[in-house]
């Protein structure tokens, strides 16, 4: 049977058929629907575990204890489970490990760009790039299948457009015993212990097995020529196969599946029988400098830039630049819509506890905000521009303590850290244990709306619940004061004027002081409280509660007469009644509807979240 | 045949997803290749979205070519009006006469364009405008959310696929207690473009 699905539910699907018996993970555009597809497969464990590296670390174990296991991540995740990988590539496991880590060309959701394949090469293990759904359910089942020949872990590196987009897939049983127990685990140091005298020993097999695999990537079915027109031979891998295959319908093909350890013997037999070798490629010149290294010429990154996607018609538009393609094939884009239509960027929900934070910081003075991701980093934009830097996950209270010993206070400007409560604990806590016993001065802020709102609202140690049920809670608070905070302040998310209290009485102390803004994201909360509305009697068009940067108040076509300002409006369909409004206007003209019903609206009193998630 | 491209594009929250979900469902139950791909991003806070649908013999990628949509789907004016530079000059454009207003334009930093701007926009993109007034036919049957299965029987009155079809995959997608709801969303939609035709 054949069922359309996006390459993500391929994936979860890949995994069920394949036996996977434990699966972890970290958030992540575009990766999290995996584990969260995964969950609907009883046989298969699942979890969201505190960060990357340590969803790594689990896979790993359950792949010791004998269990099929994957492990799922963005890109950038990554970097923060690297030094995991890179000792199970040295112990190798009982069974099969997939790490799956989903690139983001083109930045759609992502705070850098990367091309993960090199940590394929870095860490010295086979890698998978599916193309398309089919490929990415069929890659999961060849994964463990290598990784178990092998015994190393594999990558298979997706990436926005293969998992967020979707084709058919032939679907297939679970052909598994799910009753059987692991085998006994039995010591095995030499293999196990990764102490340099045992790990040393192993250095020439993990050279030895890349030669090895890479002759066999010269047979195996995924790597395949597909001759056409002889003047150009095409290497591509991914979905850029797909992009360039409708450029270049005609053209002779080498399609990799497996991208590292390169299919040598298959790159000579393509460039020998062409005349002229390109490889298309999104990103770095991963492929291309491999074929150049075996001194076959090639065209790549000479025609296509290094960065961002390699849409169809970015590959007509570049090959056409460099004669492989005539300039009459190029589709010429009308230019209809005008340029100055004006933007829509995301802002922060109606009823988001965030707001309060950046309204009030955005009035403050002389303050270095250090912030970090999620959906407060939307703080960064209008109206309040109210943060000073983001880079990764817990780099809000890292780098807010280097520019404390960095002496910035001298300046007379002071310092405030940001992190949100899914990001304290995957990266958080040892910044904050750096802080205390270093002597910090810091002040640092956690915004706990409890959940992981960017990502499409996962569960984190804060929360009393799991992917599958009821979980142990940590009081970010009670954290906090253990790791040796004694200044530390709760703050409810929704008492404007008590946020800027805490954060003015933490910038003040001496020595670390720790706040947690507390208020539910609208998403995990109670709902709608009333909707509010504005007398247009009192209301003197002020403009302040504007600056709160709500979908739900616009400018209404009412100008007052004496300042000749438009007057707020309150749109009844998107307002939630989180009550911030009222507070902060100055002549009290905003209050809940009392009588009226709130209308049947495209949102219903909870907003659709089923999907626009990022990050 | 040649591939048949698909662009739906409108505000996150409105449902678009789903609509592409049922697009290609639809596109495979007619016996089509069918790839689409959604940019999911930032959406539920309120961004523009955009989803590809194609259907075809082969489809190889999920991406409509710059230039060649056949028909785009809008669920918004402005958002709409954004794309109509992907559009064929053959091609056919359905928007939901509904504007939400960005930020940018609610805080009075910027215009939202003016009817006549839009009309105008899309004259010299096509001539054939479908002006879907889906948000009131959804609103008549109770609720905005039904909105998507609205535009999606609008656009199915200009495709060759049997209803049938259309009501299967609405039925396996939309929630149980809702799929009478949807159905109707669905003929209102499709009366109303018959209606054009
Ligand atoms: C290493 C790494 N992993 C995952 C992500 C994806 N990501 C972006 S923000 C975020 C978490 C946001 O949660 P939280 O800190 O609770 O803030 P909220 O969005 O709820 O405001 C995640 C997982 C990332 N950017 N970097």
């Amino acid at each position: 049977m054949k069922k359309i699905m996006t390459g993500n539910e391929a994936i979860a699907r890949g995994a069920y058929e394949y036996g996977v018996k434990v699966a972890t993970g970290y958030p992540g555009t575009p990766s999290s629907e995996i584990l969260e597809n995964i969950t609907q497969y009883k046989e298969i464990y699942s979890e969201w575990s505190t960060n990357e590296k340590v969803a790594t670390e689990a896979a790993i174990g359950a792949a010791y204890a004998g269990r099929r296991a994957i492990t799922t991540m963005k890109q950038v995740g990554m970097n923060v489970a690297s030094d995991a990988f890179f000792f199970a590539v040295y112990t190798g496991m009982r069974a099969g490990l997939l790490i799956v880590a989903a690139d983001d060309p083109g930045m759609f959701s992502s705070q850098n760009e990367q091309d993960n394949r090199h940590y394929a090469r870095f860490a010295k293990m086979p890698m998978l790039e599916p193309g398309d759904s089919q490929e990415a359910k069929d890659f999961v089942g060849l994964g463990l299948e290598l990784s178990e020949k092998w015994d190393v872990p594999v990558l298979l590196r997706t990436c926005m457009r293969v998992s967020h987009s979707a084709s058919p897939v032939e679907l297939g049983e679970r052909n598994w015993d799910d009753e059987a127990l692991p085998p006994k685990w039995v010591r095995n140091q030499e293999k196990y212990v990764c102490t340099a005298m045992w790990a040393k020993k192993k250095r020439p097999m993990i050279e030895e097995r890349l030669v090895k695999l890479s002759e066999l990537a010269d047979t195996m079915p995924i790597n395949r020529l597909e001759w056409g027109d002889r003047k150009l031979g095409i290497i591509a891998s991914g979905p850029a196969y797909y992009y360039a295959r409708e450029v270049f319908p005609n053209a002779s093909f080498l399609k990799l599946g497996m991208t590292f350890p390169l299919a040598k013997g298959l790159v000579r037999e393509l460039a020998a029988g062409v005349e002229t070798l390109l490889v298309i490629e999104e990103l770095d010149p991963f492929i291309e400098d491999q074929v150049k290294a075996m001194g076959i010429p090639c065209r790549g990154k000479d025609i296509f830039p290094a960065y961002g996607e390699l849409l169809p018609a970015d590959i007509e538009h570049y090959c056409a630049e460099a004669g492989l393609l005539p300039k009459e094939k190029v589709t010429v884009k009308r230019e209809i819509a005008p340029k100055d239509l004006p933007g829509r960027s995301p802002v922060l929900c109606p009823g988001c506890p965030h707001r309060s934070t950046f309204y009030n910081l955005a009035k403050m003075k002389d303050l270095i905000i250090v912030s970090d991701i999620g959906c407060y980093n939307l703080g960064a934009l209008a109206p309040f521009f109210a943060t000073d830097f983001m880079g990764s996950m817990g780099a809000g209270f890292g780098v807010a303590h280097g520019f404390e010993i960095g002496d910035i206070k001298k300046t007379g400007q002071k310092v405030l850290g940001i992190v949100g409560d899914s990001t304290f604990f995957h990266n958080g806590v040892t910044p904050l244990l750096n802080v205390v016993h270093n002597g910090g001065n810091s002040t640092l802020m956690v915004l706990d709306n409890g959940t992981t709102a960017m990502t499409g609202h996962q569960d984190h140690p804060g929360l009393d619940k799991t992917l599958h049920g009821p979980g142990k809670r940590v009081d970010i608070a009670n954290l906090a004061r253990a790791c040796g905070v004694e200044h530390v302040i709760k703050v409810n998310a929704f008492d404007v004027k008590g946020v800027e209290k805490a954060i003015k009485e933490g910038l003040a102390y001496e020595g670390p002081s720790f706040i947690v803004v507390e208020g539910p994201c609208f998403f995990v909360g109670q709902g709608s409280g009333p909707v509010y509305e504005v007398d247009t009697a009192t209301c003197n068009g002020c403009t302040l509660c504007f600056r709160l940067g709500c979908p739900a108040i616009v400018q209404s076509d009412e100008l007052d007469e004496k300042t000749g300002r438009p007057k707020a409006w309150i749109d009844p369909v998107l307002c939630v009644g989180c009550d911030m409004c009222a507070q902060i206007c100055p002549r009290h003209a905003i209050g809940p509807v009392v009588t009226e019903a709130k209308p049947a609206s495209g949102n219903g009193s909870k907003p659709c979240a089923g999907c626009g998630t990022a990050g | 045949m040649e591939t048949m491209n698909f662009l739906i594009t409108g505000v996150g929250g409105q449902g678009t997803v789903l609509a592409s979900d049922i697009m290609a469902a639809v596109g495979v139950a007619a016996g089509y290749d069918v790839k689409k791909s959604d940019i999911l991003g930032l959406s539920v806070r309120g961004g523009g979205v955009i989803g590809h649908v194609r259907w075809g013999e082969k489809v190889y990628s999920p991406i409509v070519p710059e230039g060649k949509a056949d028909f785009l789907l809008a669920f918004e004016l402005l958002e709409g009006m954004r794309w109509l530079d992907q559009l064929r000059p053959t091609g056919k454009v359905l928007i939901n006469q509904q504007r939400i207003l960005p930020v940018v334009v609610s805080s009075g930093l910027a215009e939202y364009p003016s009817d006549e701007r839009i009309d105008a926009a899309v004259a010299v993109a096509t001539p054939a405008y479908y002006k879907v007034p889906a948000i009131d036919l959804a609103l008549e049957l109770g609720t905005s959310k039904v909105l998507n299965v609205v535009l999606l029987g609008a656009l199915s009155g200009l495709l060759d696929v049997a209803p049938e079809i259309w009501e299967q995959v609405l039925t396996e997608r939309v929630p149980k207690k809702h799929t009478q709801t949807n159905l109707k969303a669905f003929h209102a939609g499709r009366d109303w473009m018959k209606g054009q035709l």
